[in-house]
């Protein structure tokens, strides 16, 4: 899923990289409001929680697999600023101490990955969260709605910037179509995965979950008569 | 994880290139690649002495390479790409073994597959001769803000924690007929990966207020320090 080195031209590559540091310099504020002084240990434990999830690869069909990128789900679960502080430093240290992805290309993957999903994911979820009945129910839905729109808008994305710093003489329209026509189906398996992890968490521990907190606070205690027998 | 354990990729030595600073081998790895990257795609000469210039600190690091090129895999996707780059482009076509491909696509696929393997390679060299705690001292006096740092430190050093508990977990599902590749079984994994999301937050917790019992003040006291 990572972009490698050389896939994108030099400029591309460098202007992907400062849009990617601009916006893990944003982040790095806005965590702090959204986890204190917890920041360094609670997204480092998301962050592993993260790259654990993306460990487990999912079947997409003609014996190919996808596996979760995470963006959505991360956003939902600790809130989109730390979602995206988490998947950078996943990202970077894939490229650093594990060559998954290339080292010009961080920029590109920060980008595509970390920033692109969470934001499509938070965006998608947010609004679904203030269209639907305030019900803790509804969390789990609108999380998987959110990741399974944010998996193709990245590869549109990604395609893009292929557009402008491609390394190939490719037929743009049909690049478009299959990227767009593969990641539909890798964001399905992503919003089934999504939608269950969030559900599961939302039913243990509803107070864990970030996108949840909203409709937590609108719950009352209610005390019903209990039935005389 | 113990220290001196490394990682999964690091490979124990003493060469100069494991001696060297992790922020220097940082800079260089990415100045390289810049370099390899903006070189035109039909300069074969100079990917050819980019490939020396790369084989040759591999020599000087005695990583073997029997140790590095099965650990390539990792491209394995985008090589795909590569290849069928000259099947799935437009352009003049040319002949090559008797089948019609695309002569631009050709030597793009070509020069991706190199650029992407030159960087795999430059990438696991990295990997196989830096610590990770020499890597995040590297980044550190690169200017990488402070948080990050100690984000990704949490990170690797929790990573193993994290990894293992999901396989203990996977290998309780495998014993009792779950098999995790299906679609069927998703809705158990999902609740396990709830599980372990739940796990790692409240890991979190511990870790922070074990941190703060300690003195934390929002900076890590040995970051800095040698170790």
């Amino acid at each position: 899923m990572h972009v490698p080195d050389g896939f994108l031209d030099a400029p591309t590559s460098l202007a992907t990289g400062v849009v990617a540091a601009a916006a893990v310099a944003v982040s790095l504020r806005a965590a702090r409001r959204e986890l204190d002084d917890r920041t360094a240990p609670m997204a480092g434990l998301v962050a592993t929680f993260v790259f654990a999830a993306q460990m487990i690869n999912f079947p997409v069909g003609a014996g190919t697999s996808g596996h979760l990128m995470g963006g959505a789900l991360a956003a939902v679960l600790v809130g989109p600023w730390t979602a995206v502080l988490c998947l950078s430093v996943v990202l970077v240290v894939q490229a650093l101490l594990m060559a998954d992805g290339g080292i010009t290309a961080i920029g590109t993957n920060i980008s595509l990955i970390g920033i692109v999903t969470v934001a499509v994911g938070w965006g998608v979820f947010v609004l679904l969260r203030k269209v639907l009945p305030a019900r803790l129910s509804i969390v789990a839905p609108a999380a998987a709605a959110g990741a399974l729109l944010s998996v193709p808008v990245a590869a549109l994305v990604f395609t893009g910037l292929f557009a402008i710093g491609g390394n190939a003489p490719v037929d743009l329209t049909a690049l478009t179509a299959t990227m767009l026509g593969w990641h539909t189906v890798i964001g399905i398996g992503e919003a089934a995965v999504t939608g269950l992890v969030v559900a599961s968490v939302v039913a243990a521990r509803p107070d864990l979950v970030h996108g949840a907190r909203p409709l937590l606070a609108e719950r009352v205690l209610e005390t019903r008569a209990a039935v005389a027998s | 994880m113990g220290a001196g354990h490394g990682h999964r990729l690091h490979f124990h030595g003493h060469s100069p290139v494991h001696r060297a600073p992790a922020h220097l081998k940082v800079l260089a790895l990415l100045g390289f690649m810049l370099i390899v990257v903006a070189t035109p795609r039909e300069a074969y000469a100079v990917f050819a002495l980019w490939a020396v210039v790369l084989l040759g600190v591999i020599a000087l690091s005695r990583v073997p390479l029997t140790y590095l090129l099965p650990r390539m895999v990792v491209e394995v996707p985008f090589a795909i790409f590569a290849v069928l780059m000259p099947f799935i482009s437009h352009g003049p076509r040319t002949e090559v073994l008797g089948v019609s491909v695309s002569e631009p696509g050709l030597v793009a696929g070509i020069a991706l597959l190199v650029k992407g393997s030159i960087g795999v390679l430059a990438s696991l060299t990295l990997a196989a001769t830096t610590e990770p705690q020499d890597l995040l001292r590297g980044l550190q006096r690169l200017r990488m803000p402070d948080l990050v740092v100690q984000i990704m430190g949490f990170m690797i050093r929790y990573l193993d924690v994290v990894t293992a508990e999901l396989g203990r977990m996977m290998t309780a599902l495998r014993s009792r007929g779950c098999d995790p590749r299906s679609p069927r079984h998703w809705p158990v994994l999902a609740r396990s990966l709830g599980a372990l999301f739940i796990r790692s937050y409240e890991r979190g917790e511990r870790v922070h207020l074990a941190m703060l019992s300690r003195g934390y003040d929002g900076s890590l006291p040995q970051a800095g320090k040698a170790r």
